[in-house]
């Protein structure tokens, strides 16, 4: 891995990680990729982190460390990691979120629904025109419009979810598999073209509503959550832990699992197979449209195209966490999320869709059903 | 463009039967042009400019008599700003439209490929805002530019940011782009003549489409930057300039003409977080003296003349001219008339250099005031 890393970006990476509790006259650890492994460094690390040996706080020693850019150095402050692992969890909500229907939809279908990512971009458009329609009647309770806004946004959403599986999918039941790979392929583009057309190729926006910010630490040295990151993050684990108890403890979620593990059999107990799976696509359009209001509120701007890039990098987690996986779509996302931030903020911002992406690789080597997938068993 | 004899039989037919020069006839005689630019996508709105821009300049040319008596006909290329469809519509302008020269492209990564074919078929094309050196630097005889390079815009902002901010550090964040990495790169040329280029803490490139930059933004404050340098266009310039404000980042901002668009206060999210921004570009067109006729024209039609409209207008008049001019359609002939005479257009008069260049700078800084307008620098 090491030696991959530095061929990766091409040129030496370098930790310096100070030691705890150790006087600032100690010699610092070296974990000098370009060599290939961790050694003691026989001088001590470059100045300005020989400086953050010396700092006074416990974690600013735990965690200080630096690394080497051409010709500079930058420091690696714990405020500095401990924000770059906010941008990650941020991000990896996201991802998560959007997950969640890819691996649904995969679960009980086997399917993969490249509309999905699209359905979220709707859901974005949904979100500004809700916004604005009730901004215009004159609702001026922020909260109040950012219910109802999520509420429509969501209910909408749902009715794209279930309209999309109902025309593209549900004909194509019993045909082979590519048909509907093909079909998704195809209303992901009636979706885009469709957007773009009905509301015009430029990027749109709602403007900033909720600046809340949450700082820790002083002066310029602070960790941040704005009050919408911090929203992501606890919608996304709270919509997870929901859905995962309607899985495994509702009769919705027995009847899900039934006609995930052997359909026709469920369909002889007496389950309609074709509401459940409908349920399903509901619910991860649901997901989407959740994912959709809060990434407007989060970065304000968005067009046609998102779901395009969103879509992949959420299906990219879901395959890492184990698609079919609830918690393996959250889990993927946050790794995702976390290893481009932390792999953009350490060593490259070019190159970290290479690297999250060459984890996706290497955990599919060792692991070929993801992280929490489970065996495909040979249905007899 | 010489038409076929055929609409010359058909204007002798409306003349003999005593039609005059009936509107029926009129459309038949027609010199096609081709308006090339993304028209749809994410750059749309640099398309409507040259769209519109275009269609005032051939509305006035066609009032004021037309190329040698012919009227102008516009034909619309979308491009998308995607290489590839550049390729497809340059050769559906050439072989469905048959076009006798093309206004456009837009995008630097569109009009390279794009001029190729326009110069294999030896037809005159003008971009007015293709501003990527490369566009001119490969020898092709047909193309010309109607605004500046980039090796002209980025060493402005390299001379601002060393001379009037005097920055200590600086981030230079690029969108892997042709244009936005070739207007970053010859900004830090500029910096190295400057003898500034060790304070360069930072250059990486961010992915066009993304919208989270917040990884990139803790970096550059990681790295001390207190002046980021930006090159690319404004869907990716809000929301970084967005991040940048929320992380608390007091740093100056500049970019180039990709993000000077009144689009950028939509992409990120307020006028509060574009406030104070610095970018080049083209010289305000609309301020010039000779385009103010046309500027209250527009406007009272509807369409502020902003960007690089009155740039696509002013291509439009330099295609005329050198058609009144040479009294030919044949681009060699047009191209060798450009570069030979001074022509003048709504913007002043214009004289192109061997490469098809203008004969000045055309650059400017300009500041975002805090009511998400911009102004123009005073030198």
């Amino acid at each position: 891995m090491p030696p991959l890393l530095s061929l990766l970006v091409g040129r030496a990476v370098k930790f310096c990680v100070g030691r705890v509790g150790a006087s600032a006259r100690n010699l610092p650890i070296l974990l000098d990729f370009s060599g290939g492994g961790l050694r003691y460094a026989n001088s001590p690390c470059p100045s300005e982190s020989a400086e953050l040996n010396g700092s006074t706080s416990l974690w600013g020693r735990v965690a200080a460390f630096s690394y080497h850019s051409p010709g500079n150095l930058i420091r690696m402050d714990w405020h500095i990691l401990a924000q770059q692992l906010v941008n990650g969890l941020t991000l990896g909500s996201i991802y998560g979120l959007i997950a969640i229907g890819y691996t649904m939809v995969y679960g009980i279908v086997g399917m993969i629904n490249f509309a999905h990512g699209d359905v979220y971009m709707v859901s974005a458009y949904l979100t500004a025109i809700c916004l604005a329609v009730l901004f215009s009647f004159g609702i001026d309770s922020l909260p109040f419009a950012l219910l109802a806004t999520l509420a429509t946004t969501m209910l909408i959403t749902a009715a794209y979810g279930w309209t999309i599986e109902r025309v593209a999918y549900r004909p194509l039941r019993s045909a082979p598999r590519l048909a509907p790979l093909i079909s998704a392929i195809g209303m992901s583009l009636v979706l885009q073209n469709g957007v773009q057309l009905s509301q015009g190729a430029k990027t749109q926006g709602v403007p900033s509503l909720i600046p809340a910010t949450l700082r820790f630490g002083e002066g310029n040295d602070f960790v941040q959550i704005t009050l919408v990151q911090l929203m992501i993050i606890v919608v996304s684990l709270t919509s997870m832990a929901a859905l995962t108890w309607l899985i495994q403890r509702t009769s919705l979620g027995r009847q899900c699992r039934a006609t995930q593990q052997d359909r026709r059999m469920a369909a002889i107990l007496g389950i309609n197979t074709d509401r459940i799976i409908s349920t399903v696509f509901v619910i991860g359009a649901a997901m989407a449209a959740i994912a959709g209001v809060l990434v407007t509120l989060n970065y304000g701007s968005f067009d046609f195209y998102i779901g395009f890039v969103t879509g992949i990098k959420a299906f990219t987690a879901a395959v890492l966490g184990g698609i079919g996986s609830l918690p393996g779509a959250m889990l993927g996302g946050l790794i995702l999320g976390l290893s481009e931030a932390l792999f953009s903020g350490m060593v490259n911002t070019d190159y970290k869709d290479v690297f999250a992406f060459s984890l996706l690789v290497l955990v599919l080597i060792f692991r070929p059903t993801g992280l929490l997938g489970k065996p495909e068993v040979e249905k007899v | 463009m010489n038409q076929p004899s055929f609409s010359r039989c058909l204007l002798a037919v409306a003349l003999a039967g005593g039609l005059g020069l009936g509107s029926l006839a009129n459309a038949k005689d027609t010199i096609k042009i081709g308006v090339a630019g993304p028209m749809t996508g994410g750059y749309a709105a640099f398309g409507e400019q040259f769209w519109r821009g275009a269609s005032q300049a051939a509305e006035d040319i066609n009032a004021a008599g037309g190329i040698d008596g012919k009227q102008i006909e516009l034909v619309k290329g979308d491009d998308a700003c995607e290489p590839k469809q550049a390729t497809a519509v340059a050769n559906r302008l050439l072989d469905q439209d048959k076009v006798a020269a093309v206004v456009g492209h837009f995008c630097s990564s569109s009009t390279i490929p794009a001029s190729e074919v326009y110069a294999d078929a030896g037809v005159l094309m003008i971009t007015p805002g293709s501003t990527n050196p490369q566009v001119t630097e490969r020898g092709l005889p047909t193309v010309f530019r109607m605004c500046g390079r980039d090796d002209q815009q980025g060493p402005l902002a390299a001379d601002f940011i060393v001379n009037e901010l005097k920055a200590k550090k600086i981030a230079v964040v690029h969108d892997k782009d042709t244009y936005g990495q070739g207007i970053a790169d010859a900004m830090r040329a500029r910096l190295k003549e400057l003898n500034a280029d060790d304070r360069v803490v930072l250059y990486e490139g961010l992915t066009r489409g993304e919208k989270d930059f917040n990884a990139l933004v803790t970096k550059i404050k990681a790295a001390g930057a207190d002046t980021v340098y930006f090159g690319g266009l404004y869907n990716e310039a809000g929301p970084l300039l967005r991040q940048l404000r929320e992380q608390g980042l007091k740093v100056n901002f500049l970019s180039g003409d990709g993000s000077l668009d009144p689009a950028i206060v939509t992409t990120a999210g307020g006028p509060q977080f574009v406030e104070g921004a610095y970018m080049t570009s083209v010289r305000e067109a609309r301020n010039i003296a000779s385009s103010q006729e046309v500027v209250k024209k527009m406007k009272a039609a509807g369409f502020d003349p902003a960007g690089f409209t009155l740039y696509a207008y002013a291509a439009l008049e330099a295609i005329a001219a050198s058609m009144n001019g040479a009294k030919t359609g044949d681009g060699m002939k047009l191209a060798e008339w450009l570069k030979s005479h001074t022509v003048p257009t709504v913007l002043g008069p214009k004289t192109w250099d061997a490469k098809g260049d203008l004969n000045e700078t055309s650059f400017s800084l300009f500041v975002w005031g805090p009511d998400g307008n911009y102004t123009e620098m005073q030198k």
